[in-house]
């Protein structure tokens, strides 16, 4: 195990609707959909097979990003046990495990404005009857590409990468600004 | 106060007096004035000169159709708005407003002699005159004509007002709060729908606002509008916008609305937010935009004073400004009645109602009766006089025989017009509507609709109050349902005193065929009668064609006023019916958006993601000097103090060359390719054997488009059997995955191998230099570092300073080197380790820009400086790198066409001058002999140069015409200072045999 | 800006799609065998359809996936998509199976 000392991700300042979620174990997993069983039985969750739809329990969630692609996500001390978990449960399935636990990082918009905080950047419609808890989707906010979770009925989490983090935290900061302090 | 502002009455504070000034001149005005009212409350109607003809200019309408009071608002040097019309500007306290387009001075502008010089300037003069001497046209004329041409003037400070963006969906869209949008609104916002209605106007209520005697429910229309604007702004499904404009509708019912937050503040805090774009996504679309009244079209139709009907019901009734006490009123509809009745009523002398017609309705005819309007029938306007304001107009009668006489000069000092109203179809026609012509009221109307849009209210036709509220209660109810939202539809109760607003476009009757002035159609850009007949004598048939030569319905004014008014003159000239000639597109905007409402939050820090590695801080602390690569920052080099880049690139490359350096490459791409057909994969992306690869080792790989030119290079490590670590270039990292996924998805679904970019994942930390490895061996562990155990091109798995290390031996220097590739969060901490590790041995941090330099005395390529899209792999010298055995891969077959294969392409050469210390300008050009004629015969050109310590003397890469057998020549690079002489050389300039690489 | 209907996401904004050409153009299975010609038109000609026309997208900032679409071109609108593999819906550009 690494020293978890010597890591430093992107910082973020936090505020009462932004936090910068601990770091944690993610793995892009890709394969087809003859591996989502067994790879569920060795991550402990079901993969989900409905299109932009997560399923999540306790230490782990499994998003579903296209139909040939999933990001797990898992406490930061669980990678090493999955990825040998992984690498004997699938021995002879094929697949792709990637670890991009680095890649990127995550942010925690929560109260009744986050969804209005993320229209002003992202197409999508976020209304909970088009967007519901549960719903996960790439896509876009502003110029950079994000993970976008619905976690609550006022919570997202949204993945991005570290590179693009400082400017995702500055765009929302900046719409944030019409928000009574 | 004074006499043109009535002593009550309209919806103005008069408790609340505010101070503006408009050219320098102070006035004052009252809270829910606007700039136009106010100052026809002030006696002022000249506020501009016209585009062309530098004519005197005044207010013609009350809303956003105005086309000729254009005015600058002016906050500071930073914020000075030009081209707002007076008539939506609202009132603040201290508004400072100037006047445009002339000089010296309103009053009197030298560029009035346009005027009298108008036969210069016939429709398309642009086209006819100016043609001789032709060189003149960009050294006099066009210069002379830009500056006289053109409206307003913008700020010269940077804009420091904020402006936000916003996505949002919903069921229902209304645009429009007049009487039809709001009963839309209400219909459709009871059925559950989500609901957004906007106006451009800061109240909501439209027309109403201005119609003191309309009652709905039992109550003054104002009041029942406050009510209802309550009701809605109450419930969670609506969502109001006021001040905001719908200017664009867009495919797949995106409309474009701008909500304008603080314009009407009179000091709005630094950093406030001016406007917002909303990106409105709507199921169903109502427009419930209104209509505008149409003027008249007579000769002096335009001067200060002559205003639209509904302009002066408007100012009298909403404003409490008379904007005349002896007036004439020109009538070619019913709804100049009400104008002349309502401001008889308010103590104004209609001198004259001129009446176009043979015949006025029945209600306007009784209502003027008991009035005692003095109603003169089968009239016409031959002409008005007053040099700033209009004094005097001369009224003529047409007789049964249709002859026009001259009747009377009335004195008067306004003129209020209606020629009918105009449905506003613009939105509509923006989202490619057909129109369809109702011959009855001689206005185009929707028809049948290109997305899911809805027409309600005055803008189909539907203007009188009681069926405009009906008419919106049923559309929105129809709306929400189409939407999935089923409800009642309400009904209301409404009364008004209403005449007929139809009307005939065209121009009035004149005695001869050629008016003696000018009778302008379009206001804002000074088109006349005569511009329109001189179109079709010239032989222009098509309405788009006339709306170009003349400029008829152009610029912001996109027909509001001018547009059917053209085709009636257009259609009488023709002979033909309106319809037949037909109508031109209404383009967006409906009335003009600011760029800082489109350019959003995206300025400044934001206006682009800064993307940064993870030693970006470190690199700042310690000096470094960055460069744009992409979005990236890259340190590009490290001057100590005293140095200048050359200096500090010197030193670099000498610390790398006969020490050790430290680098950052993490902004390399890195897409990991997993699967049991990897292998096979890469065989048919890479032009190079990937099957001999052994785990643990890394080549140098080459990927080409189909075409056979290179796309991207890079290192591909063998991690596993199944696992390919792939770089890219910094700038290839997306669309190198991009196109793997291409092939794979599109042409080899059948591979069982998979992508996923690591970029991101991976700090690399490169360290370069002979001492490299006596630098990081004491910290690597778990990994032989030995020359025997790690040769060059080797990879290993082991742990730096406790983080996990994926360790390349791979060289973009020519020197021994190391990559040291950490997870992305350790990168800081392992880069301070490895420079504290390395400081007794002098490591010295360095740039792309050293990275260059070094890169090119060893005569490496990069892709995109070497090569432009249109090398092959044996033009830069890399025909080694392909697996000749493999029957195919992305580019081979390309590689065998004959162009790929003739003899004389570009090949890479290395260039030496023959003056060492002349380093040689990227992109200059290369000739056999500099005694040629211009142009010369051009052979290459120079891809790479820079002065080299290492060489002590300037080195450069080319790409010259035969280049391999040109080795030796010698050429020249003809310059402006002179020609510069260089010999051509292999492209590998330090150690060409390699030694220093495997240390 | 467009509504696209990803074949496996559903309709979402255009700013999340990709262009990728003209769609049914295969890659030949054995290029080596192909005339120099017919490689060039494989390479470089495409039609220049005015009405319906079968193109490639990406929902690169979404699924990630590659899918065609019918468009028709004189009006922007999106009569079909599909997957790819799959073959062109029979389809007229009023949308009519």
């Amino acid at each position: 195990m690494a020293n978890p000392g010597l890591r430093q991700a992107p910082p973020v300042e936090s505020s009462s609707w932004l936090r910068l979620l601990p770091p944690a174990t993610r793995f892009v997993f890709r394969g087809p959909a003859a591996a989502h069983a067994a790879a569920g039985t060795v991550f402990g969750l079901r993969l989900p097979t409905t299109p932009c739809r997560a399923s999540m329990r306790p230490a782990r969630a499994a998003l579903w990003l296209g139909p040939d692609e999933h990001l797990l996500m898992a406490p930061a001390e669980d990678l090493g046990a999955l990825r040998s978990a992984f690498a004997s449960g699938l021995r002879d399935i094929p697949h792709s495990l990637v670890d991009v636990s680095h890649r990127q990082g995550a942010l925690e918009l929560r109260g009744p404005d986050a969804a209005w905080l993320l229209t002003a950047g992202c197409p999508l419609d976020l209304d909970p009857a088009a967007f519901p808890v549960g719903m996960c989707t790439r896509t876009v906010f502003a110029k950079t590409e994000i993970v976008l979770w619905r976690t609550a009925a006022e919570a997202f989490h949204v993945e991005v990468w570290r590179s693009f983090t400082a400017y995702l935290v500055g765009m929302l900061q900046e719409v944030a600004r019409e928000l009574p302090q | 106060m004074n006499s043109w502002r009535t002593d009550g009455g309209g919806r103005i504070d008069r408790t609340r007096a505010l101070s503006f000034s408009f050219d320098g001149r102070r006035f004052t005005g009252f809270e829910g004035d606007t700039l136009a009212s106010a100052l026809l409350a002030n006696g002022v109607h000249l506020l501009g000169r016209s585009f062309k003809y530098h004519r005197p200019r005044g207010i013609l309408g009350a809303g956003s159709e105005e086309p000729n009071a254009l005015v600058r608002v002016v906050r500071d040097h930073s914020r000075a708005t030009p081209n707002l019309r007076a008539t939506q500007v609202e009132l603040y306290d201290g508004l400072v407003a100037e006047s445009q387009n002339r000089w010296p001075s309103l009053g009197f502008d030298l560029s009035a002699v346009n005027d009298i010089l108008s036969p210069l300037f016939p429709a398309g003069f642009y086209y006819k005159t100016f043609m001789w001497p032709r060189r003149a046209w960009h050294a006099f004329y066009e210069p002379r004509i830009r500056a006289a041409a053109g409206l307003g003037r913008a700020p010269e400070g940077p804009d420091p007002d904020r402006y936000a963006q916003r996505f949002a969906h919903c069921d229902v869209l209304i645009v429009g709060a007049g009487a039809a949008g709001l009963a839309a609104a209400l219909a459709a916002a009871a059925s559950g729908a989500r609901v957004i209605l906007c106006d451009e106007q800061p109240e909501f209520g439209g027309s109403l606002l201005a119609e003191p005697s309309a009652r709905i429910e039992g109550m003054p229309a104002a009041d029942w509008v406050a009510a209802q604007r309550s009701a809605l702004a109450a419930r969670p499904n609506v969502t109001l916008l006021a001040r905001t404009t719908a200017f664009g509708y867009f495919p797949h019912n995106l409309i474009g609305l701008s909500e304008r937050l603080t314009d009407h503040a009179a000091a709005p805090s630094a950093g406030s937010l001016r406007e917002r774009l909303w990106q409105v996504r709507a199921r169903e679309v109502v427009l419930a935009t209104g209509a505008i009244e149409r003027p008249l079209v007579f000769p002096g139709n335009d001067r200060p004073g002559v205003m639209l009907a509904s302009a002066g019901r408007t100012y009298l009734n909403r404003y409490g400004v008379r904007v005349g006490s002896r007036i004439v009123v020109v009538a070619g509809s019913d709804a100049a009645y009400a104008a002349a009745l309502d401001l008889k009523a308010a103590g104004a002398e209609i001198v004259a109602l001129a009446d176009v017609r043979s015949a006025a309705g029945e209600a306007a005819t009784a209502a003027a009766r008991e009035a005692s309007l003095p109603v003169s029938l089968r009239a016409t306007v031959l002409g008005t006089s007053g040099r700033l304001r209009v004094s005097s107009v001369r009224l003529g009668t047409v007789t049964s025989g249709g002859a026009v006489e001259e009747s009377s000069s009335v004195a008067c000092d306004a003129v209020l017009m209606s020629g009918g109203y105009t449905p506003t179809v613009h939105l509509f026609s923006q989202s490619r509507g057909t129109l369809s012509w109702n011959a009855e009221r001689n206005v185009f109307v929707p028809g049948k609709p290109a997305e899911r849009t809805h027409a309600a209210g005055a803008c189909r036709g539907i203007d009188a109050l009681a069926a405009a509220l009906a008419d919106g209660a049923a559309v929105g109810s129809v709306a929400a349902a189409a939407a999935g939202f089923q409800g009642s539809t309400p009904a209301f109760e409404a009364s008004a005193v209403e005449f007929g607003s139809a009307g005939a476009p065209g121009a009035l009757a004149q005695p001869g065929p050629t008016p003696p002035a000018k009778a302008f159609v379009d206001f804002q850009n000074d088109v006349t009668t005569k511009d329109l007949a001189l179109a079709a004598r010239e032989g222009f048939r098509s309405i788009e064609h006339i709306k170009r030569y003349t400029t008829t319905g152009m610029a912001t004014d996109q027909g509001k006023t001018s547009g059917m008014n053209a085709l009636g003159v257009v259609a009488d000239g023709f002979e033909r019916s309106i319809p037949e000639v037909g109508l031109t597109t209404f383009r967006m905007p409906f009335t003009p958006v600011t760029f800082g409402v489109f350019a959003g939050y995206a300025r400044c820090d934001l206006f682009d993601p800064v993307r940064t590695t993870p030693t970006h801080d470190w690199a700042r602390g310690h000096g470094a000097v960055f460069e744009d690569v992409g979005l990236w920052k890259r340190a590009r080099y490290f001057p100590k103090t005293g140095e200048d880049m050359h200096a500090a690139v010197a030193r670099e490359c000498r610390a790398v060359r006969t020490g050790c350096g430290l680098f950052d490459a993490s902004t390399l791409g890195k897409i990991e390719v997993v699967g049991p057909d990897a292998v096979t994969f890469m065989n048919r992306l890479y032009v190079n054997n990937w099957s001999t690869l052994a785990v643990g080792k890394s080549r140098y790989g080459i990927l080409l488009r189909d075409d056979g030119f290179v796309y991207d290079d890079g290192v591909v490590a063998r991690l596993a059997e199944d696992r390919f670590h792939v770089t890219t270039t910094t700038g290839g990292a997306a669309r190198v995955l991009g196109m793997m996924e291409d092939y794979l998805q599109t042409e080899w679904p059948d591979l069982k191998v998979w992508l996923t970019s690591t970029t991101e994942q991976w700090a690399v930390i490169a360290v370069q230099g002979p001492r490299a490895r006596e630098v990081i061996s004491p910290l690597v562990s778990d990994i032989d570092l030995s020359p025997g155990a790690m040769p060059h091109m080797s990879v290993g798995w082991g742990k730096i300073c406790g983080a996990p290390l994926l360790l390349f031996r791979v060289s973009f220097t020519g020197e021994l080197g190391f990559e040291l590739n950490v997870p992305a969060d350790y990168g800081r901490a392992v880069w301070e380790a490895v420079y504290s590790a390395g400081r007794s041995r002098d490591i010295t941090p360095y740039g792309t820009e050293a990275m260059h330099v070094l890169r090119a005395e060893k005569g490496y390529i990069i892709v995109g400086q070497e090569t432009d899209g249109t090398a092959t792999p044996d033009d830069v010298g890399l025909s080694w790198a392909i697996g000749k055995a493999k029957p195919d891969f992305v580019g081979k077959r390309s590689l065998e066409r004959p162009a790929m294969k003739a003899p004389g392409r570009k090949q890479l050469v290395g260039l030496l001058t023959e003056d060492p210390t002349v380093v040689l300008d990227e992109g200059a050009q290369l000739v056999e002999s500099a005694r040629q004629k211009v142009p010369m015969r051009m052979i290459g050109h120079v891809t790479s140069s820079y002065a080299s310590a290492a060489l002590g003397r300037s080195i450069a890469l080319a790409m010259l015409a035969g280049g391999r057998a040109r080795i030796g020549e010698t050429l020249y690079v003809p310059m402006p200072g002179g020609d510069i002489a260089v010999k051509v050389t292999a492209p590998v300039f330090y150690d060409p045999e390699g030694v220093r690489l495997n240390g | 800006m467009l509504v696209i209907d990803c074949p496996y996401c559903g309709p979402r904004p255009e700013l999340e799609f990709s262009y990728g050409g003209q769609a049914h153009i295969a890659r030949p299975a054995n290029p080596a065998t192909v005339e120099t010609s017919d490689w060039a038109a494989f390479l470089y000609l495409r039609s220049n359809t005015r009405g319906l026309h079968a193109e490639r997208w990406r929902h690169v900032r979404g699924c990630a996936r590659f899918f065609n679409a019918l468009r028709d071109t004189t009006t922007d609108k999106f009569i079909a998509t599909y997957r790819t593999g799959e073959p062109a819906p029979a389809i007229d550009s009023r949308g009519d199976r």
